[in-house]
């Protein structure tokens, strides 16, 4: 690796050199962050695994402590962008980054890698769990456990909702409650198939947002 | 039996990559949809054996979305796990390398608030209708509704960590009072 800048290696390895990267040279269209050099294939393994198994419901939280502040791997700004692109793209968030992320540094291996690296281990460890389960899950204390932990993952849920539902009435908006609503009657009271309510609602509130842009917005 | 577990495991493949296209917004977002097919359409769980299902995911670290590997391990056993985990991954995680490839700077483009406007209010209505199906499904009764209320609200004002809710939540169950 060499650098345009005639600088020494006397930097310490630790200290993000604002060295302008020459890496990006392969076919991927956003260029490597300007950082000391790019992660292996080992180290992104182990970053996604740590993602994996640190986080409990959810995991963007920790995606973007360890991309950002730990491994530097990404700017805040680079870590907006290609999250806002992975949760507009079908599949989990946090599978679609893992796959982003490693094809920038490593190509098509890397995305491979990074994708095991977060999916192996809870995979693993879900497997363990159902096996417990199978055996034991008819324990009356086990089951009333259980009923607990539902309840409150269903608690959690509508807190995330309600957190995100405030902009959501900013300026008098009409459409956007509107449609979230529709979308939760037709599924969570209804029980309509999934495919056909989303083929007509996303079309639709695209269709609204495009029409009508929001009446307060400067 | 051999074939019938070969067309379960057809039958896990083919729904799971399916319902992974129309999964926007998160693993959770698909839940009722799951529910739906596996308890109502397939019997292969009981409401009880959903909600069970669901908390141990949610007990899991890691993707929403290891549910699904739960759900084919209790449908067919290993195979079951792995096919439907491949199944959910697989179709999404390609068409996410290629779209990382296509989309430079998709963030600044018009297309992105417009899109964000239009899927935003749609995310919400599925994981309030995720919040709602799991509640039925665990032979709901005031004191499980009373949990849900709770944890509502605590995690709205302050935060929360999800294990402190669960932990909390396994010790009301167990003394009787889910």
């Amino acid at each position: 690796m060499t650098s345009s800048e005639p600088m020494t290696s006397s930097e310490p390895m630790n200290s993000p050199a604002p060295i302008q990267s020459p890496i990006g040279t392969e076919t991927s269209p956003v260029t490597a962050p300007p950082h000391q050099a790019q992660p292996t294939l080992g180290e992104i393994f182990i970053a996604f695994a740590k993602i994996s198994l640190s986080g409990f419901g959810g995991v963007l939280a920790w995606s973007r402590r360890m991309m950002v502040e730990e491994r530097q791997w990404l700017t805040p700004d680079e870590f907006n962008e290609t999250y806002a692109l992975c949760s507009f793209l079908p599949g989990g968030n946090v599978l679609n980054f893992s796959v982003v992320v490693g094809s920038r540094f490593r190509g098509p291996l890397g995305s491979l890698v990074a994708f095991a690296g977060l999916m192996g281990p809870p995979v693993l460890l879900v497997l363990i769990i159902g096996a417990i389960y199978a055996h034991y899950g008819d324990l009356p204390a086990l089951r009333r456990m259980l009923g607990g932990v539902a309840a409150a993952a269903a608690g959690l849920m509508l807190a995330t909702v309600a957190k995100m539902a405030r902009p959501l009435f900013h300026n008098r908006a009409v459409v956007g409650p509107v449609v979230a609503l529709v979308t939760f009657a037709a599924i969570g009271l209804l029980h309509w198939p999934l495919p056909a309510v989303l083929l007509v609602i996303i079309p639709l509130s695209i269709a609204l947002a495009w029409l009508r842009p929001p009446s307060g917005a400067a | 039996m051999k074939d019938d577990l070969g067309t379960t495991l057809l039958t896990l493949a083919g729904y799971f990559a399916l319902l992974s296209l129309f999964a926007i917004g998160g693993g959770n977002s698909a839940v009722p949809e799951m529910h739906r097919f596996a308890v109502d359409v397939q019997h292969w769980l009981t409401e009880r054996e959903f909600g069970d299902t669901f908390a141990l995911a949610q007990l899991t670290p890691g993707p929403n979305l290891i549910i699904v590997t739960l759900i084919g391990y209790h449908v067919a056993g290993l195979p079951g796990a792995l096919v439907t985990t491949a199944a959910m991954c697989g179709p999404t995680a390609v068409f996410a390398f290629f779209a990382a490839r296509a989309s430079d700077h998709f963030r600044e483009s018009a297309w992105y608030a417009i899109l964000s406007r239009g899927l935003v209010p749609v995310t919400l209505g599925l994981t309030a209708a995720s919040a709602a199906v799991v509640a039925t499904s665990s032979g709901y009764n005031w004191i499980a509704l009373a949990i849900t209320l709770g944890t509502a609200m605590t995690a709205f004002f302050v935060r929360v960590h999800p294990l402190l809710a669960f932990a909390v939540a396994a010790l009301l169950g167990l003394g009787g009072l889910v």
